[in-house]
């Protein structure tokens, strides 16, 4: 189709103006929700005064500080901390989920009843159903100070104290790895068997009949054939590596402040800054730095994931 | 017929640890709550109670106005957010599912752009507290997320365009239906299957959301249960301190506070866990599809 002339454009939207229409409520809260909002990060220049009533004339009317914002966040140790504990988080998340999903997706996949199959995945899926505020609840059953399962059953039993966990920050490393595994990996372990299952089971067989042991066969058939969806969803979570799961590293810790040194991370940061301290300026200067290092990276990561799999990527 | 197969018995030892290890924090939870608060206090948590007790649900009870006015509020929110989310976003994926629609790849990349770039939380703040005023009120839980940031349109566009011929919208055209009686009467009917999926993907992210909550919220008879429970994981005597609608004369020594701690998560489970068994399938075909295009 050619549209050369202006009138034929016209034409065009006359003809599907309802199709146009359709569009309105969609593209309306788009822009509230999503536009409105990135024109919103000039306040990462400016030094809000609340004395202007109204959106606009806050924006507006508002002092140009420059990079002033930013100058405060890097030279801080702040900037450095929750940039450090951000990617040492997800990097360590992305390889032990990627790892431990796999295996159980290749487990799953070898149980012959089908029934038992169905019956551990319900099972491992289930944390990923409820809330970060639940499991705020459940870690807390095991790790209160005096009533805890850790602290009055398990620590015991090896003779060893009782641990303050909510007080040392240098637990919360493992406590918080160990907690995204337990919440995720149902989901992850399924995305990965349901590529297992699409392997054609020929392979198997023919490998079966050269005498290759089952071993043998994960390595090279069925590991090398979910290669590319290994590939895709590392390189999508590398994508997003710059955000965190909020509520994991909020709910999870009680948000205690002794454990911020090794819990915090950029989106907590930015709530802190604008909740609890009303740093506006700053607040939103650690929001843009981590939506624009994101961007880059989701950039980076899709045309990674372009060059694999034309199919899988986002453009 | 395999004979390579794996050792049936390591297979299902693996499994059934790791079951295990999945269900054991929701045993505690549930048995912790139904502990004396003097067990609780001598022994802590455990998986077997030294002595049974009703105490907490007991306390609870008489707090049941707050309790069910929270689950009021998230049925609200549910309901309304997931029906207005899911209409919004299908008329938003069928005209850019159309070949036709003039400026269909601008109108395509602004809904695309929302997955790669966002103004962050203090613009956003800022804007639906300052400009739209939804500060304290339920609009605040419900609007934020409506479409989830433009993935869920991707999804519900790519099925139209696979799964919805394009011979059958022509001739329907051609009979004289408008473009909305297509859509009401021909394409959503055959888009079933996917808007079954998302509205499940939509109502589990309502029913759980605590953050809009906790950001937009300050009035607690506005609260959610997920804002309730967040609320009360910190301060377990915020019940009662705001009388919410519950027995306010309930001396605060008596509160066996360890386990209403408890019980409460378990009432906020509950739901969730009772059905479950009955959208699992959904459940898992939802995230299928979600990882294959992201």
């Amino acid at each position: 189709m050619k549209e050369s002339s202006r009138s034929d454009i016209f034409k065009r939207i006359k003809r599907y103006r309802a199709l146009l229409l359709m569009l309105v409520p969609g593209l309306a809260y788009l822009f509230i929700n999503n536009y409105l909002p990135m024109f919103g990060v000039v306040i990462a220049f400016k030094d809000l005064d609340f004395a202007n009533r109204g959106l606009l004339s806050l924006v507006f009317n508002s002092d140009w500080v420059g990079l002033k914002n930013f100058e405060y966040l890097f030279k801080t140790n702040d900037a450095w901390v929750i940039t450090r504990n951000t990617l040492f988080y997800n990097a360590a998340f992305i390889v032990i989920n990627t790892v431990v999903a796999i295996g159980l997706a290749i487990l799953l996949n070898e149980v012959r009843n089908k029934l038992a199959g169905r019956f551990y995945q319900s099972l491992v899926l289930l944390p990923y159903l409820i809330s970060m505020v639940i499991v705020g609840y459940l870690v807390l059953s095991l790790l209160n100070v005096e009533n805890g399962f850790m602290n009055k059953t398990i620590l015991p039993m090896f003779g060893i104290d009782s641990i303050s966990w909510y007080n040392e920050s240098k637990y919360w490393p493992y406590i918080l790895t160990i907690v995204n595994l337990w919440k995720n990996i149902g989901y992850l372990c399924i995305i990965y068997l349901a590529s297992i299952i699409g392997i054609d089971h020929e392979y198997y067989e023919a490998a079966t009949i050269d005498g290759a042991s089952k071993w043998q066969q994960i390595r090279n058939i069925t590991v090398p054939l979910i290669m590319p969806t290994i590939i895709v969803l590392t390189l999508l979570a590398i994508g997003r590596i710059f955000y965190s799961d909020f509520g994991l590293f909020y709910q999870v810790p009680l948000n205690s402040g002794p454990l911020q040194p090794t819990t915090d991370v950029i989106d907590t940061y930015v709530y802190r800054g604008l909740m609890t301290l009303a740093d506006y300026g700053m607040s939103s200067a650690a929001g843009l730095y981590q939506a624009l290092v994101g961007f880059i990276l989701v950039l980076f990561s899709n045309y990674m994931v372009a060059r694999k799999d034309r199919d899988r990527a986002l453009f | 017929m395999r004979t390579n197969d794996m050792n049936q018995k390591v297979v299902h030892g693996i499994l059934l640890l790791m079951s295990a290890a999945s269900l054991f924090p929701f045993v505690l939870l549930f048995m912790a709550s139904f502990t004396s608060e003097q067990a609780i206090v001598t022994k802590g948590y455990s998986l077997w109670p030294s002595e049974f007790s009703m105490e907490a649900y007991v306390y609870l009870w008489n707090q049941v106005g707050a309790v069910s006015r929270a689950y009021g509020i998230t049925v609200l929110v549910t309901v309304v957010g997931t029906a207005a989310g899911l209409l919004i976003s299908a008329l938003l994926a069928y005209p850019l599912s159309r070949r036709e629609l003039p400026f269909r790849s601008v109108l395509a990349f602004i809904v695309f752009f929302t997955l790669l770039f966002n103004g962050g939380l203090v613009p956003t703040y800022l804007i639906y507290t300052e400009l739209f005023h939804m500060k304290n009120t339920l609009m605040a839980l419900m609007i934020p997320g409506l479409l989830t940031n433009g993935f869920f349109i991707l999804l519900i566009r790519s099925f139209f365009m696979t799964s919805i011929p394009v011979p059958i919208i022509e001739s329907a055209y051609i009979d004289g239906a408008s473009e909305f009686k297509i859509f009401y009467s021909i394409v959503m009917p055959l888009s079933l299957p996917i808007l079954a999926t998302i509205g499940l993907m939509l109502s589990i992210g309502y029913w759980n959301d605590w953050f809009n909550g906790l950001v937009y919220l300050t009035e607690p008879k506005l609260y959610s249960i997920q804002n309730l429970l967040n609320r009360m994981l910190s301060n377990i005597q915020f019940l009662q301190q705001n009388n919410l609608g519950g027995n306010a004369s309930q001396a605060s020594a008596s509160i066996p506070m360890n386990s209403v701690r408890m019980a409460m998560a378990v009432i906020g489970i509950i739901p969730m866990l009772c059905v479950y068994p009955f959208f699992q399938k959904y459940f898992v075909k939802g995230l299928t599809i979600g990882a294959v295009k992201g």
